[in-house]
């Protein structure tokens, strides 16, 4: 129990409360559980991305490309639904994971057999991703009335008093707390970040890891796609611009090494719910959104400040008093 | 062997000189571990003085002491008859002391001029680089060791050899008056040792006092004038290599008083488990054949380089050979990859604990149980009280101590790290298991329990590979000890025939 307090999950955690404390001082209504609904709501895109960023980076990679795979995969699904409004929202479903997950797997090729460094590869496929959208769009914009209401309907299909969006991120954040205490391959993940040459010891194959990785990532970028096209019942070429900077900085706030293997599930969440409450909460307490930008790039250096200090004191315990206390 | 001189710089020392640097009581401690003993070593101008002792006796961290990376805790150190002291590397390096290291320390990306001149590169008169009289001195300095190098090459453009140049010429670029040659040759083809001899006997010419580091026997007689020999950190001989032998050498270094008690090796040796044939790599090994067999502690001796890390590495899935058959209870198998190697019931502990063995951040019971998460999971999922029952199985055998098993193995000390990684491979249930320098760093306390439970192993019927630099151990544990040198083996030895002496004789590639 001490442990926790201790740990990056608690400070964040108390960091959110203090955070909703000083706003509801006053604002009280922000803190009303339908407005903490909406504000959850809207967070959910970041909190999906960010859990398949956060594999991605577990492994020592890194995928920039998330944000051009929402929105091209957004863009596809927007014009199949303006073509044919019949095909069954199940159907694109499918269709926009199983695109997302092709993506991701051409960068995860790229790194696996070709031995390409992640952030060139993923910066490259960013670009190209982005401008496919623009040749298969000729830059048109798919408005709200050519969509079916079935199709922008899906995301905000109310069960509980929570839309469908909202329980999508809590059934992929379940999907990921199994995956990665009760699966060998969430536990790969780990030891391909923690220490390479000990999992090629193991007999753990680093590439295929890392490809598996950026598969998820992919396949959830490509979901939280047709999710972002439907819920703003809007698609053209810029959407989610810059929305990858946005995905890196929550794992990175939520405790997710850059260096590799070092993170859990949870903080990334909190990470990303901290920025949510930011976002949302600017505009109420009357300032500018830009300050945004500075407060999320604030926490990200404080964040990867305390990274650096709780790895530093980690040290070798050459007391043997010492040991079995750590 | 042809030296053109430049008699300018030819000084050749009387044999009575006296030494440009003496040091004396020279005691270095670790936590744990004493690795120098009032050690002396006296370095004469003009003359080589090999410093000969097995891995371990302390060798690197006299040459640590003299380049300022490492204080003694007591000791003087005379500069000419002066007491200095190097608190920096760059203290040593204003003294004219300069190492040439096994792997040159040197910069990959920049010019072979950069390289010689770094740290103290020509000015012009503003304080910026002289670009031109750096290329200029360059040039000279590089003929003057008649080395055919372009200054504006990049580094990582030259082989070892030419690195090796490069070294020496950074050293004459700062006037050393103390070169030090950490096994310079060992990585170096015979035409390579060849003119690395011309010019050490160009250095001694110049006058330069050279402490020449080697484990072969055949260049230390050739080129060296003096010796120091070293055990276990502490001195234990010296003088001229005209007055001495190679057995009286070879006696210095290894005669010791046996002071670590092995367990007794009483093993029934059963079946043949493993038989390797004809097995070859490219570049590491050739020709490599041996059997191994239930109950067996195998030793494989041999000389840092000699080529048995890698022999394991390929039986293990994790290189390639080129050639050779593995038979497992006499069937052919074939060894891919690391995972295939498991399933044959071959399992590898691996010397470089830090970068192969365990996963750091990841608590002990995760470590153990990563490759054998198929036994412990269940229709894809992992079981943790499977994986908690197996770990507590594993490290109680191993009298693991920590505070619990959901502890990060980061916190452990390196002995009880070793056994972690150690219960990692036993919980995959092998036929055999190979251990690369099972002891290596680890305190003495840990090593007993290490050799305890290698026996332990081999009493139930496991077939074991010890890979080991250490004599004593070596002797200690083993059955049987295949020696290996430059990549072949040397020598298979059992019974009467296994000695410290025959061992360094193979190693070494001494004629008996």
């Amino acid at each position: 129990m001490t442990a926790f307090l201790k740990s990056r999950e608690a400070i964040l955690l108390g960091a959110i409360a203090v955070l909703l404390a000083l706003i509801a001082s006053r604002f009280p209504a922000f803190v009303e559980p339908s407005n903490l609904a909406r504000v959850f709501t809207d967070t959910s895109p970041l909190i999906i991305l960010a859990l398949g960023q956060t594999v991605v980076i577990l492994t020592r990679c890194i995928d920039l490309s998330v944000a051009a795979n929402l929105a091209l995969t957004g863009m596809v699904c927007a014009m199949l639904n303006a073509a044919m409004p019949g095909v069954p929202v199940a159907a694109i479903l499918l269709l926009a994971v199983a695109m997302g997950a092709v993506m991701g797997a051409i960068n995860g090729v790229m790194v696996w057999k070709l031995s390409i460094p992640p952030i060139v590869v993923t910066l490259g496929t960013m670009t190209i991703y982005r401008g496919l959208i623009f040749v298969i769009s000729d830059g048109a914009w798919v408005n709200a009335h050519e969509m079916s209401p079935a199709f922008t309907g899906f995301p905000r299909f109310d069960i509980l008093g929570l839309p469908m969006l909202a329980w999508i991120a809590i059934l992929v954040a379940a999907l990921f707390f199994v995956m990665i205490a009760r699966t060998p391959l969430g536990r790969a993940f780990y030891a391909v970040g923690g220490n390479p040459g000990a999992a090629v010891y193991t007999g753990i194959d680093v590439g295929r890891t890392q490809f598996m990785a950026f598969v998820i990532s992919g396949a959830l970028a490509g979901l939280t796609g047709y999710l972002w096209v439907a819920r703003y019942s809007v698609a053209y070429v810029d959407i989610a611009g810059g929305f990858e900077l946005e995905v890196v900085a929550a794992c990175v706030i939520g405790g997710i090494s850059i260096a590799g293997g070092a993170g859990t599930i949870l903080g990334t969440i909190l990470g990303a719910l901290f920025l949510g409450i930011v976002k949302n909460a600017l505009p109420v307490v009357n300032i500018s959104p830009f300050w945004q930008m500075a407060i999320s790039g604030t926490a990200i250096i404080v964040a990867v400040a305390f990274n650096a200090r709780s790895s530093r004191s980690k040290g070798r315990i050459i007391l043997k008093s010492a040991e079995g206390h750590a | 062997m042809q030296v053109s001189l430049d008699p300018s710089h030819a000084r050749p020392a009387p044999a009575d000189a006296a030494p440009v640097l003496h040091l004396d009581g020279i005691t270095k401690t670790f936590p744990g571990v004493k690795a120098l003993s009032e050690v002396s070593l006296s370095l004469y101008p003009g003359q080589v003085t090999a410093l000969v002792g097995e891995n371990g006796a302390g060798k690197s961290t006299i040459v640590k002491t003299l380049t300022g990376i490492l204080q003694p805790n007591a000791g003087t150190i005379l500069l000419d008859g002066a007491p200095v002291t190097f608190p920096t590397a760059q203290h040593a390096t204003d003294a004219g002391i300069t190492a040439i290291h096994q792997e040159t320390v040197l910069f990959d990306e920049l010019t072979v001029a950069e390289n010689i001149f770094i740290g103290h590169q020509p000015r012009t008169r503003f304080g910026l680089i002289d670009w031109a009289a750096m290329r200029t001195r360059a040039r000279e300095i590089l003929d003057r060791i008649d080395a055919d190098l372009d200054p504006d090459m990049p580094l990582h453009e030259l082989g070892i050899a030419s690195k090796h140049l490069v070294a020496i010429a950074r050293a004459l670029s700062v006037d050393a008056r103390v070169v030090i040659m950490d096994e310079p040759t060992a990585a170096l083809s015979h035409k390579e040792i060849e003119e690395l001899y011309e010019l050490v006997e160009r250095l001694k010419a110049e006058g330069r006092a050279i402490l020449f580091i080697s484990h072969k026997f055949d260049e230390i007689f050739r080129i060296a004038d003096r010796y120091t020999v070293f055990r276990d950190g502490q001195h234990v001989g010296e003088g001229l290599i005209a007055e001495i032998d190679e057995g009286e050498l070879v006696r210095l270094m290894v005669g010791r008083s046996v002071d670590q008690i092995f367990p007794p090796c009483e093993h029934l040796v059963g079946d043949e488990v493993l038989s390797v044939s004809g097995y070859s790599h490219p570049t590491e090994f050739q020709d490599v054949s041996f059997n191994l067999r239930k109950g067996e502690i195998l030793g494989f001796y041999g000389l840092v380089g000699a080529g048995r890390s890698e022999v394991m590495q390929a039986l293990f899935g994790v290189t390639k050979p080129s050639r050779g058959e593995i038979r497992i209870d006499g069937t052919a198998r074939e060894i891919r990859s690391p995972s295939d190697a498991v399933d044959a019931g071959i399992v590898y502990v691996p010397e470089e604990r830090g970068r192969q063995g365990a996963v750091i951040g990841l608590p002990i019971f995760q470590n153990v149980t990563l490759p054998s998460l198929a036994q412990t999971s269940r229709k894809g999922f992992l079981r943790l009280s499977e994986e908690f029952a197996l770990t507590r199985e594993y490290t109680e055998r191993l009298d693991l101590r920590a505070a619990s098993l959901d502890q990060d193995v980061g916190n452990l000390s390196g002995g009880n790290q070793q056994k972690v990684v150690i219960a990692k491979w036993l919980a995959t249930k092998p036929r055999v298991i190979i251990l690369d320098e099972p002891t290596k760093g680890i305190d003495i306390g840990s090593k007993a329990a290490v050799h305890a439970f290698m026996a332990e192993l081999a009493a139930q019927g496991l077939a074991v590979i010890m890979v080991s630099s250490e004599i004593p151990e070596v002797l200690g544990m083993s059955d049987r000890v295949i020696v290996m040198r430059e990549g072949l083996i040397a020598a298979e030895l059992a019974g009467d025939d296994l000695t410290p002496e025959t061992l360094v004789r193979h190693a070494a590639g001494i004629g008996a």
